[in-house]
């Protein structure tokens, strides 16, 4: 397990740095990536997602968004047929004819995105050569891309990972001397990226992009000034990527809680040099609030047992901020996927012994998950209720991804998601 | 290819799993990818059930497809078969398994599993939701249907007894139209057998034949099977969908007919609230509404049938995303003189509507969508289903408590009719007036809603008029005129007026023109 490597610089060591990791596979009661699209439009707001793949497709993104949620969506479904199966030039003909519908629609769009999907891979048909293709046709009105979201290839959170890294080869060089730039990886709510940004202008580091934008025009350069922080911790293409354009990785935990938030900021601001002093007065009155609120919450979670299901790998920043700073004890922290490498930080912050897995045997997962009787469950949709109905107190994971919960003034929001349910559940049996 | 942003149904397999979770003590092994797992939370989340759907998912990966997924599917089913002890097992590919090819069927044979064993094949680039459902009910009563077994002793005593075929998991309120229905039965003396597939087992799918007769409640689902016990077992079934009083009664009448009863006693002790309110005179309001309505093809055939004869309606439009019972809806159009719409294009439906103008939509929640956004009222009556379709409260479709159900959830979107007549009487009132706040809200002048020209549909971009005009301004008088229309009314002056005078070219609108577009329209 533990590749014998020379240190470039110091690797974090301690916690859960070296810890087994139960490896299972079978039965994954996970998304797969096209589920990003949800959260990817909305950020984006120029940009649309057209999956070309089956009714499944269509129908997975539909009832994982809660089924119509605004008026006309910036995702839809290409959906392949009998007809495309039959022969691939012509499936190349009938995306053409569907873009092209889709775009006099929606005069207003910049970006399209041709996402992959399980079928559109088996039957290999080339998007990378469809948006090629596209993009010359529509330029320059229209940039077309292309990823996948296929749930052969991808996991949930992955599909952000492949949408951003699809869009780090079109960011612009950055200007050669250009002054050092921090930019700031992961989709994030605009809340949240105009906090991380008044404490970026407070501590001294001005200059500041996120990615992905608000807009598709407005895309940050790239370059060997550009230092990056990963906001989320499922980032790894992206940031490999990003590295490749010459950025460098700063390495830091992610900014869930107090804790991780400052030593996420902390890291940027020793790339960029500002001194402790400065640091600890921009950050000072948000870390008071954080923990004052915190400290509420706290009473409700000290001594509580909680079980991690796999699925947006979030999962080890959580546990990490649950045990650390809510001191809740972690029964099991189970994650899609595993990349010690981008979570070294974090794993050297979790608490000695804590059990970890990768991959997953749903059945086997909720034999554990019931013997071990913990006071909460993270978990999927698919499995909420019914281990409601077991007696269980459960969070629904989605929510996590969905809800703004990065930097200090979100983290008592974070708390309040796993208190929550134990109130209510408290409140009914009353 | 075709561009959708919203399905109206889910690819088949969902339809297999309905009938799966549907039923006890079946288990369906399903070859499919990571990601499809999503369709468990339509049972737990939508309909809130308290238990998984009985179905395992191979689960296999972009680097299995090279190795052995043909393995990967025998392992799941050996071991769901060991874990869950079911009495039948269904299995059969999601749309990416189809394209591999492995016959989850084959495979399975050669696991020699001591139970029957069911392979489905569910075009998933061919066919949706409905067809999987109907087609997995239809495969599980040819794989387990016994022929009937002698009648027991005390023949003398015996009642005719029946199926309730159609009910399913997920269904657009299955579980109280159920309940309604089999009350009805019990009331008329007919004995029940089995209903399927909600709560069946696999053994009871065996007992089917033991029926007089069957009753089928959804045609789209059950139909297949239907006609299939009745060429096996010479098995007659109902054609008649109870929703609505009249329909009611026409089904009473049907059943009594193939069970040997009187229907008379039935009929006589049924009452309906639903059929006395609509007679009442504040139900006046409602005679001539002109509704759009579009669902499954048995809800939106039976909506419209309700719409025209129990509240004195007028339907200007019926659609249903049914292709497969295409027919029914054609000839419902028929019946009203108004071109039927066959579509699962939810743009064309929008599109529809807008044109349309009605009054009320009777639709699924994608139509409450569409006339949420065009302004127009909204009750939903089919299926795909919302979380909201599956109350807390026992809410059937069909019978004679269905069709006060009908009246009520049909008739709250609209204004009651004594209320149209007071705001219609203190119009301009001090006090009563349209940007008057609510009493309860302590009075005062609301701010001008910015809302009234957000009730103009949305530009639809492919209905270009062939005019030099596209699009009309309004001048004072004529605008100081508009205000004098009661406000409930006023978005459709405005949007009459507007597309009378786009029609004949005109770019100005007068009180000439306001009067002329109200005489055009009005009928």
């Amino acid at each position: 397990m533990n590749a014998v490597a020379i240190p470039i610089r110091a690797v974090p060591t301690g916690g859960c740095s070296d810890a087994p990791v139960l490896r299972e596979r079978g039965q994954h009661e996970v998304f797969c990536g096209l589920t990003g699209i949800i959260w990817l439009h909305r950020k984006i707001q120029d940009a649309f997602f057209l999956v070309v793949g089956s009714r499944t497709c269509a129908h997975l993104i539909q009832s994982a968004a809660g089924v119509m949620i605004f008026a006309e969506p910036r995702f839809a479904t290409a959906i392949i047929d009998e007809r495309d199966l039959a022969g691939l030039a012509d499936a190349n003909t009938e995306l053409d004819r569907v873009v092209q519908q889709l775009l006099a629609r929606r005069p207003e769009i910049k970006l399209l995105f041709l996402v992959g999907s399980c079928p559109s891979e088996v039957i290999k048909l080339d998007l990378a050569r469809a948006a090629a293709r596209l993009s010359t046709t529509f330029s320059p009105s229209v940039r077309v891309l292309n990823y996948s979201g296929s749930g052969i290839e991808t996991t949930f959170t992955q599909g952000e990972d492949a949408c951003l890294a699809s869009m780090v080869p079109g960011l612009p060089v950055s200007a050669p001397h250009a002054p050092a730039e921090l930019l700031v990886v992961g989709a994030l709510a605009d809340v949240v990226e105009d906090q991380f940004l008044r404490l970026f202008k407070q501590m001294g580091v001005e200059r500041v992009r996120f990615f992905p934008p608000r807009r598709a025009s407005d895309m940050a350069p790239v370059g060997p000034n550009t230092h990056m922080l990963l906001a989320q911790p499922f980032l790894a293409d992206t940031a490999r990527a990003l590295q490749a354009r010459g950025a460098t990785l700063l390495a830091a935990p992610f900014p869930l809680g107090v804790e991780g938030t400052t030593l996420w900021l902390q890291a940027a601001a020793r790339a960029f040099g500002i001194d402790e002093a400065a640091f600890d007065a921009a950050v000072a009155p948000a870390t008071q609030r954080a923990k004052a609120a915190l400290a509420r919450a706290r009473l409700a979670l000290e001594g509580k047992s909680i079980f991690f299901f796999p699925d947006s790998q979030l999962e080890i920043p959580l546990a990490r901020f649950l045990a650390r700073e809510l001191g809740m004890r972690l029964l099991e922290v189970g994650t899609p996927y595993l990349h010690r490498q981008n979570l070294a930080q974090e794993l050297a912050l979790l608490p000695e012994g804590t059990f970890l897995s990768e991959g997953q045997h749903v059945e086997k997962q909720l034999e554990r998950c019931r013997a071990a009787q913990p006071d909460i469950v993270v978990c999927g949709l698919g499995l909420a209720n019914p281990l409601e109905s077991e007696g269980m107190t459960t969070k629904w994971a989605i929510e996590l991804v969905f809800t703004p919960i990065q930097g200090f003034d979100q983290a008592a929001d974070l708390a309040e998601l796993f208190t929550r349910p134990l109130l209510r559940r408290m409140r009914l049996a009353a | 290819m075709q561009l959708t942003l919203w399905t109206y149904e889910g690819p088949p397999h969902v339809g297999a799993m309905r009938v799966a979770t549907a039923m006890e003590k079946v288990h369906y092994v399903l070859h499919a990818p990571q990601g499809d797992t999503y369709a468990d939370l339509l049972f737990t989340m939508i309909e809130r059930l308290q238990k998984r759907p009985p179905v395992t998912y191979t689960t296999f990966q972009a680097r299995d497809l090279g190795g052995d997924t043909a393995e990967l599917f025998k392992t799941a089913a050996r071991e769901a078969f060991e874990r869950f002890k079911p009495q039948a097992m269904l299995v059969g590919a999601s749309c990416t398994a189809e394209l591999i090819q492995d016959d989850p069927g084959g495979l399975c044979k050669a696991l020699n599993l001591p139970v029957p064993v069911v392979a489905l094949e569910l075009p998933a680039y061919q066919r949706k939701e409905n067809w999987g459902a109907s087609e997995t009910f239809y495969q599980l009563v040819r794989n387990l249907a016994k022929p009937a077994t002698p009648p027991s002793e005390n023949t003398e005593t015996k009642k005719p007894r029946c199926n309730i075929l159609g009910p399913t998991a997920l269904g657009f309120r299955h579980r109280d139209d159920l309940q309604e229905i089999r009350t009805l039965l019990g009331q008329m003396g007919v004995e029940l057998n089995v209903v399927a597939p909600l709560s069946a087992t696999p053994e009871d799918l065996g007992r089917l034949a033991n029926a007089d007769f069957n009753v089928v409640l959804y045609p789209e689902i059950a139909n297949l099977t239907a006609q299939w016990l009745q060429r096996t077992f010479g098995q007659p079934f109902t054609k008649t969908i109870p929703i609505g009083t009249g329909a009611t009664r026409a089904f009473i009448r049907e059943v009594a007919t193939l069970a040997g009863l009187d229907a008379e006693a039935a009929l006589a002790q049924a009452a309906s609230r639903a059929a006395w309110y609509a007679r009442s005179v504040d139900s006046t309001y409602l005679t001539g509404k002109r509704v759009f309505v579009f669902g499954d093809a048995t809800h939106a055939v039976a909506a419209a049938k309700v719409a025209n004869e129990e509240m004195g309606f007028t339907v200007v439009g019926i659609g249903t995303y049914s292709r497969e019972f295409a027919r029914e809806v054609r000839d419902a159009a028929k019946l009203y003189g108004v071109e039927p719409l066959i579509s699962d294009d939810y743009l064309e439906v929008e599109a529809r509507i807008a044109e349309l103008q009605p009054e009320l939509v009777l639709g699924t929640q994608m139509e409450r969508h569409i006339a949420k956004r065009l302004g127009v009222p909204c009750a939903v009556i089919s299926a795909p289903v919302h979380v909201q379709d599956f109350p807390a409260r026992y809410s059937p479709q069909m019978g004679f408590e269905g069709a006060n159900v009908l009246f009520d959830t049909w008739v709250h979107p609209l204004m009651m009719g004594l209320e149209e007549h007071l705001i219609g009487m203190f119009r301009g009132d001090s006090e009563f007036h349209e940007d008057a706040a609510p009493s309860h809200l302590g009075g005062g002048v609301m701010q001008e809603s910015p809302s009234t020209n957000s009730l103009s549909p949305a530009p639809a971009s492919d209905t270009v008029t062939v005019s030099v005009v596209t699009a009309a301004s309004w001048n004072p008088e004529a605008e100081k005129e508009l205000k004098k229309i009661p406000f409930f009314v006023r978005g459709k002056a405005r949007r009459n007026t507007e597309r009378y005078a786009v029609d004949h070219g005109l770019a100005l609108i007068t009180v000439e023109t306001l009067y002329d577009a109200k005489a055009h329209f009005g009928r």
